[in-house]
């Protein structure tokens, strides 16, 4: 067991540090979310790791709110940050989804992709 | 949501017992204490914050349960491996693609159930899913080994099919 | 049982839940390389499900293994449920945003029948 937590403990520390690599890195916001995400899910690992290694359960209610932390996190993120520049006026980044989100929000978005593959780099 | 569309919490019973048995699961032990403050807690987040109604209906078949919960289990293995190769693998990265797959049956549950497995299994993600055109679009991470955009429809055309099998609905309604 | 039998089993069950986190362990590592080394948002979004479903009820599983306690493993359950209801909506919401906010260059995309469709 002393060898297979070694093992595993430095997989999971090399995932995370890598995982950190592209949070500094980005380039956008939901880049950073989904590399943080990475990272959540690596520590639920790490925990789960040391619970089954000392074989104690203590710090399985942690798990239960990390798993539930992580997805309200890069939700928040999807929902809010990740319109970054011209979308304070945007339907739905009030949090009030629009009338008909099908039709109305494809057609934005199709029109923000056109602009900024327009303009951009 | 106004309080006139509220449905009494006893015929919401699937989903005050669902809930009670989080709680249950929450505290780690299944006593009267336990258990009783668990529905009352579940028969209040019931009426405090209702949902709408979810308009089509349908039944459970076991065995189709079964096919389609046992092939998700597999497909969930071999694909985590592959997506796991594709990162480690040297050389360029694979190349992918937005694939759009129109999907056979109108109702929206069967739609969500079959993006959401879709989405669980690793190398797929559901980028959008209109329910108006039954149209599901998934990025692919590597069209190749999915077969090119024909085997991405028939994977998730089947996987469909699977669905319905698990979830027949009902006929009218 | 006697006590040879359960100690048979307890070996089982500790070489299986080693098993189980060595692999979880692994797919989380592969995930990190696949956040590090995919060209652009979308195909790191795979890597991201990945130890998120599989590798996650790995761990767990490794965990429920070595501890062995009922009020455990229904926690543990839980922890798997919440994150296989989750973690689709969270991937489609980044997927979705990403794509709208013109993240996606076309170039990144072999196929790509939504703008195609949106297009045309």
């Amino acid at each position: 067991m002393g060898v297979v937590a070694i093992v595993a403990a430095a997989l999971l520390a090399v995932g995370a540090a890598l995982a950190v690599v592209r949070v500094e890195r980005g380039p956008s916001m939901l880049d950073r979310t989904i590399a943080f995400d990475v990272l959540t899910t690596i520590l639920v690992g790490a925990i789960a790791l040391e619970a089954a290694w000392s074989r104690r359960t203590e710090s399985i209610p942690i798990l239960v709110v990390l798993s539930l932390v992580g997805f309200v996190g890069s939700v928040v993120i999807a929902r809010f940050a990740a319109v970054e520049p011209e979308g304070a006026d945007a339907p739905g980044a009030d949090g009030i989804p629009p009338v008909s989100p099908g039709e109305e929000r494809a057609a934005l978005g199709a029109e923000r992709v056109g602009e900024e593959r327009g303009g951009g780099e | 949501m106004s309080p006139s569309t509220r449905r009494a919490p006893w015929r919401q019973w699937p989903a005050v017992l669902v809930l009670a048995a989080i709680w249950v699961l929450l505290w780690g032990s299944l006593s009267w204490g336990t258990a009783l403050l668990g529905l009352a807690v579940a028969v209040a987040v019931v009426w405090f914050l209702p949902l709408p109604r979810v308009a089509t209906s349908w039944t459970i078949r076991p065995w189709g349960l079964c096919v389609l919960v046992g092939r998700f289990g597999a497909d969930l293995v071999v694909a985590s491996f592959q997506v796991a190769w594709l990162a480690l693998r040297p050389g360029p990265g694979p190349r992918g693609g937005v694939v759009g797959v129109r999907l056979t049956h109108p109702g929206t549950t069967h739609q969500v159930v079959t993006a959401e497995l879709a989405s669980l299994v690793p190398g797929s993600v559901v980028v959008e899913l209109r329910p108006h055109d039954r149209t599901v679009y998934l990025h692919v991470l590597d069209l190749a080994l999915a077969g090119g955009t024909d085997g991405v429809r028939r994977d998730i055309r089947a996987l469909e099919a699977r669905v319905l099998r698990a979830f027949p609905p009902k006929k009218e309604s | 049982m006697t006590g040879v039998g359960q100690d048979v089993w307890n070996l089982v069950a500790d070489v299986l839940a080693g098993a189980c986190l060595l692999l979880g362990a692994f797919l989380a590592f592969s995930a990190g390389v696949g956040v590090l080394r995919f060209g652009h948002l979308l195909a790191r979004m795979h890597a991201v499900t990945k130890p998120q479903v599989l590798g996650l009820i790995l761990l767990l599983l490794g965990v429920a293994l070595r501890v062995r306690s009922w009020s455990a493993v229904a926690m543990l359950a839980l922890v798997v449920a919440f994150q296989l209801l989750t973690s689709p909506v969270a991937a489609h919401m980044v997927g979705r945003a990403g794509f709208r906010t013109g993240k996606v260059r076309p170039e990144d995309l072999e196929v790509d029948d939504l703008t195609d469709e949106r297009a045309g």
